[in-house]
């Protein structure tokens, strides 16, 4: 759906104005889009502006978004949005490269697949937050803790995927590969890890969702000094309501467009045009 | 009077690009206890009469009436099996799936199991009572579908090319047994099939329809003794009339339907 | 493969797992970092055995046990009708649709702020989160399963007398349960996450994630890898055992998905 009306604006923006009856459509879509969003919003403004709710626990839609503003002109909210970014990036970087080297490792030596699985299937299982309380142990409150959990989350999705894609790459590729001259490295670098990409992918893209799912949990337990978690579980002290609701909002477009921007079209460029997956 | 009455059915399927004619204008009457085959190419429009007759589609102009009733809907007075082995319910067991219409109609367990059996046993298939669909092979899968659909003792069995999907060899035994069943029954039938022999070993009269839009070409009525021959003389004549039929060109549609039609 | 390769590479593995507690024991034992930084294993068996004879262990598991039960049941008593509904209805699809679109990429910790401060400290919310974190992939999963159900089934169970609230329980349901079942596990991993989350930051004197953050403060690392297994087992064994059973009773046996590993 959401593609369609991408399509849409495409067209519009296009010099051939798009046929009338087919904008209308367009645009009856978005309005159907919009709906719920319209009611839920009547809704919360109803209930925020009867007064069964103090408005500080409560707030009205225009104070959250006043409160946005404020935070975003201010420089406060694009503040805390790049601290968790950063972390976000710099952790599933690190998991994303340790991990892929693991998965790759163990599906191409059987010695390391038996020695490396045990101890990845036992430490899979636990939920990746029961581990922050350890990690802040072992290496202090703040960044470090916090990079170093989310890439250690993010990085079990990775490695399990690779490792399925590495051992899922066809006998047949390689067999044709080695028979046209390829081996060692060429052999790796032009038939394995492209055969395994769909796996691979999948894995990073998971690892991401992972991630993403506890970054914001593990500031609030961090005490990071910046951070969409920090801002919005230190506003609970002021009873700040709005500047939480307002920092869900930044969480969830972020999150939104993660899935979207990063991953849909790295799929598209790879292998959605290479036909591996549709 | 005729126990079905088919008067002036047509059907338009509503598509993205338009309206698609299904059937147009078609009347036919079946008589109690008669099995009645449809035949025509492909896409002339006999799944779509036979949906009608079952009631998941309406006609746009037209209507069926059964036993005087108009069709509006699905009803408990028709049985009906389909092509695809995956009409069965997976979660349920052989005796389960048979069992449904009865458990639908409110029957006591042991009663409606009890009969559940009965019906197997018609299909011979009492040994699988408690076997699930996907450990059965594809002939015992539409046996059981056949037994459903007597089940609860509809005086209608609309089936839409049931054994089509199988091998030649279990084809031939499960006509035999959909022939015996029928006697021993008295159910009405209406059996819509491509296959020229499988229409003249099972049916009382052949409806042959026009390709696409359908509408009715000529019926034949097959005076041949059950049980039929399929090797006698008289059953190869019966067969090679009701080919011509399906194949001369009809005065109305735009092409002749090509040997693509019948299998 | 043959048999005597599976038996050396079971016997590689618990090589690898025997040398790899040794390394740990080796490290903990050098005196290099602290005990209360780094427990040696007999120290973590020690609290894992205490707190189970005790009982304390027990009733932290309990507590954490009773919120993801009751969370995950709301969120299937919610999720799967209003899926089905939407899979089933048009106008139901076009209003949720958006809806859950925009909240899913939302991670449920985010909210426990404005849960506390809604619901107070405790079970009211640390159940909320859990019916947050868990809602959508019931819903996502019943609502593709409803889509996935065989037209057939529907008019064969019409044709035999089945009323709208037959075909819902007997046909529509376990038609669409190798979904249901997928989202139940995938919405149990996430209410597993999202409890251990929820119990440290809204703290509550019970649960394992509390445990384990309360264990923090006293340096008390023992006990944080001791609830850690705790927390790791009982997932494991409710992947394994609860869910997996439910699978091999219900959509393995009907041949509606293929048995696999894991
Ligand atoms: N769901 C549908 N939507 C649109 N058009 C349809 C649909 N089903 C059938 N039609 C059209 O109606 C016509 C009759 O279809 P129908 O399935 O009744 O044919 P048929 O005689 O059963 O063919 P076959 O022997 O191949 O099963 C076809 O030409 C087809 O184009
Ligand atoms: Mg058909």
């Amino acid at each position: 759906m959401a593609d369609a009306i991408g399509a849409d604006a495409i067209g519009a923006a296009g010099p051939v104005a798009a046929p009338t009856p087919h904008r209308e459509s367009g645009w009856r879509r978005v309005l159907r889009t919009l709906l719920p969003f319209i009611v839920v919003a009547g809704i919360w403004e109803a209930v925020s502006h009867s007064g069964l709710f103090h408005p500080r626990l409560f707030p009205t839609i225009e104070a959250v978004a006043a409160q946005f503003v404020r935070l975003t002109v201010s420089g406060v909210l694009p503040y805390h949005a790049a601290g968790t970014l950063t972390r976000l990036a710099a952790g599933f970087a690190l998991a994303a490269a340790v991990g892929i080297a693991i998965g790759i490792v163990m599906g191409r030596w059987k010695l390391a697949e038996d020695t490396l699985l045990p101890p990845v299937s036992v430490a899979a299982p636990i939920p990746g937050i029961a581990y922050a309380p350890l990690f802040l142990l072992w290496f202090g409150p703040g960044n470090a803790s916090t990079v170093l959990l989310v890439a250690f989350v993010s990085s079990f999705p990775v490695v399990f995927n690779t490792w399925t894609g590495v051992k899922s790459v066809r006998e047949v590729w390689l067999r044709s590969a080695v028979a046209m001259g390829a081996g060692g490295w060429r052999l790796f670098l032009k038939v394995v890890l492209p055969g395994a990409l769909p796996f691979i992918l999948t894995g990073l893209r998971l690892g991401l969702a992972q991630a993403w799912r506890i970054l914001v949990g593990v500031e609030m337990l961090a005490a990071v000094p910046w951070g969409l978690g920090w801002m919005i579980f230190g506003a609970r002290e002021f009873l700040n309501t709005d500047v939480m609701l307002a920092g869900v909002a930044v969480i969830g477009a972020i999150g939104l467009a993660l899935e979207k921007g990063v991953f849909e079209r790295l799929e598209r460029l790879t292998v959605v045009r290479w036909g591996m997956m549709t | 009077m005729p126990y079905i009455e088919v008067y002036e059915v047509s059907h338009a399927y509503d598509t993205p690009s338009g309206r698609v004619a299904g059937v147009v204008g078609v009347s036919f009457g079946i008589e109690p206890s008669e099995f009645l085959c449809l035949v025509g190419p492909s896409g002339c429009g006999k799944s779509t009469l036979l949906n009608i007759i079952a009631g998941f589609l309406s006609p746009t102009s037209g209507e069926v009436r059964i036993g005087g009733r108009v069709v509006t809907g699905q009803g408990l007075d028709r049985g009906v099996v389909f092509q695809d082995f995956a009409q069965l319910f997976p979660w349920r067991t052989a005796l389960r799936n048979v069992a449904f219409g009865l458990e639908m109609k409110g029957v006591p367990k042991n009663e409606r199991e009890e009969i559940a059996m009965e019906q197997l046993k018609l299909v011979k298939l009492e040994k699988f009572a408690h076997a699930y669909p996907h450990h059965l092979s594809g002939g015992m899968q539409q046996r059981v579908a056949i037994a459903r659909a007597l089940a609860y003792n509809p005086g209608v069995l609309l089936m839409d090319e049931p054994f089509a999907a199988l091998d030649a060899l279990t084809r031939d035994d499960m006509q035999r047994l959909l022939s015996d069943v029928w006697r021993k029954t008295h159910k009405t039938v209406v059996y819509v099939t491509h296959n020229v022999a499988e229409a003249v070993f099972l049916a009382d009269r052949v409806l042959v329809m026009t390709p696409h839009p359908g509408r009715v070409k000529t019926e034949i009525a097959i005076r041949l003794p059950r049980p039929r021959d399929p090797l006698s003389i008289e059953f190869l004549d019966c067969q090679k009339e009701l080919l011509r039929h399906l194949v001369e060109p009809t005065p109305i549609g735009k092409d002749a339907p090509r040997n693509g039609g019948i299998a | 493969m043959s048999a005597s390769e599976t038996a050396r590479s079971r016997y590689r593995s618990l090589v690898a797992l025997a040398v790899m507690a040794g390394a740990y024991e080796g490290l903990a034992r050098s005196g290099a970092f602290p005990s209360a930084l780094l427990p040696t294993l007999p120290a973590v068996a020690e609290a894992l055995l205490m707190g189970v004879a005790d009982g304390t262990l027990l009733r932290h598991a309990a507590s954490t046990l009773y919120r993801v039960l009751v969370g995950l049941g709301l969120a299937v008593l919610v999720g799967v009708p209003l899926g089905v509904l939407m899979g089933r209805l048009r106008a139901v699809e076009s209003f949720v649709l958006p809806l859950a679109s925009a909240l899913m990429p939302i991670p449920s910790l985010a909210w426990v702020p404005v849960f506390i401060l809604w619901f107070g400290l405790g079970n009211a919310t640390a159940i909320g989160i859990v019916v947050y974190a868990a809602l959508f992939p019931m819903l996502l999963n019943a609502w593709s399963g409803v889509r996935s159900v065989n037209p057939l089934w529907l008019r064969a169970g019409g044709s035999m007398g089945a009323g709208p609230a037959d075909l819902f329980r007997k046909v529509i349901i376990p038609g669409s349960s190798p979904f249901i079942i997928a989202g139940l596990r995938q919405a149990f991993m996430r209410a597993w996450i999202a409890v251990v989350g929820a119990e440290m930051l809204a703290a509550s004197d019970w649960g394992l994630g509390w445990v384990i953050f309360d264990a923090k403060e006293f340096l008390k690392a023992d006990t944080m890898l001791a609830s850690l297994a705790v927390i790791g087992l009982l997932g494991f064994a409710f992947e394994r055992w609860v869910f997996g059973a439910l699978e091999r009773a219900t959509v393995q046996r009907w041949g509606m998905v293929r048995a696999g590993k894991g």
